[in-house]
């Protein structure tokens, strides 16, 4: 009896968490549209960004998956051989739910990458694709 | 009575010998802001290792960082920036006065004990890839432990 309800709360608190971090998601991706002006993000234009190769950027990043891997879903590793956990939602629900993290990391790594800031309606598609998978 | 004496002799000394250590160890990071965005793409590298000139440059030009842009926010570089110099040595030994290295793996010492037979061994094992990664050979690297493996 107590054991079934420490399952019952265990699974109301993840569940929470999950609907908690999608809110802050949300969120966030409500911000670049508004900022847009547009109503909606194409996971397929995030999926072209994240694989296309650069050279308008620092020349030992060419590319989102030079870290990240061509697959999202896979752990990454930086160029000094760290760990980086999958940027795929599916795999990491806590990804893309502090404002502050996703911009600090959009500015360097599109600055790296493309040699440039990438564009509110660019940050919406590439977290829309990384919903997708 | 006369082995307790010892004992609090003993218990003493190691004490003293441990506190100061303890107190700011210039090979471990305690500064949480450091430890946090300084460890994202590589271990936190502890103050001691390069002198305050050093770390005064690589932080005022976190967004050309070893080919990657490292930039933060003005409060937190400022922060880290305080911090690593305040704990930095004036100068290592073997270092002209004249030159502000920017890498530790630069450094006289570090060359020479991790020769060029070091650096290949680095590139052949991916879970290394460079001798920068100083967690890849030292497992307590991150605890200021270098010595023992
Ligand atoms: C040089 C390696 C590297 C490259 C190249 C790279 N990233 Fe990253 N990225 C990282 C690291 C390291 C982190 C932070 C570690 C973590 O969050 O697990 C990160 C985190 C992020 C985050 C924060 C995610 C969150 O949890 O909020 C975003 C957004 C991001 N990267 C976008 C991009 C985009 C867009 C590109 C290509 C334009 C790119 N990255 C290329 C290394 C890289
Ligand atoms: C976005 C990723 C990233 C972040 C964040 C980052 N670094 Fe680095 N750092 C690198 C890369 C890449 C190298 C070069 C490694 C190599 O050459 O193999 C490097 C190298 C270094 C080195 C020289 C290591 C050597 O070879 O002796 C120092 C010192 C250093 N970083 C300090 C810092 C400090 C201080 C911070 C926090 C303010 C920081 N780094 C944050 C990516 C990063
Ligand atoms: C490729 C593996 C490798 C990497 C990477 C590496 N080391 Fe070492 N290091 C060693 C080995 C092996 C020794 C012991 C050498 C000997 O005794 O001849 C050593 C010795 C040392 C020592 C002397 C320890 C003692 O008490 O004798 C220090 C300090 C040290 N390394 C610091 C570092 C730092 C700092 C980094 C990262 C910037 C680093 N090492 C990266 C392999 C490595």
């Amino acid at each position: 009896m107590k054991f079934k309800l420490i399952i019952a709360t265990t699974a109301v608190a993840l569940v929470g968490a999950v609907v908690a971090a999608n809110t802050q998601r949300d969120a966030i991706l409500s911000g670049y549209a508004a900022q847009a002006g547009v109503s909606g993000f194409s996971a397929d234009a995030g999926r072209q960004l994240f694989m296309s190769q650069n050279t308008g950027g620092k020349p030992a990043t060419p590319s989102c998956s030079t870290c990240h891997t061509s697959d999202p879903r896979n752990v990454g590793h930086t160029r000094v051989g760290k760990v980086i956990q999958p940027m795929a939602v599916s795999r990491n629900p806590e990804r893309f739910t502090d404002p502050a993290k996703v911009e600090k990391w959009f500015g360097r790594n599109c600055r790296s990458v493309l040699g440039r800031e990438c564009t509110p309606t660019e940050k919406g598609n590439f977290i829309t694709y990384m919903m997708s998978l | 009575m006369n082995m307790n004496i010892k004992a609090l002799a003993v218990m003493a000394v190691a004490l003293s010998t441990a506190l100061p250590a303890m107190a700011a160890s210039p090979w471990v990071v305690a500064n949480n802001t450091t430890k946090t965005e300084c460890s994202a793409c590589h271990m936190a590298y502890a103050p001691g290792f390069l002198p305050k000139r050093s770390w005064r440059a690589i932080m005022s030009d976190l967004s050309n960082h070893f080919g990657e842009d490292a930039s933060l926010d003005d409060a937190a570089r400022t922060e880290i920036s305080n911090y690593l110099v305040s704990q930095a040595p004036r100068d290592i030994r073997g270092l002209a006065a004249s030159a502000t290295p920017l890498r530790i793996t630069e450094l006289p010492w570090y060359t020479r004990i991790h020769g060029p037979r070091f650096v290949a061994y680095a590139q052949s094992h991916p879970s290394i890839g460079t001798l920068s990664n100083c967690t890849g050979c030292h497992r307590g690297a991150e605890r200021g432990i270098f010595g023992d493996d």
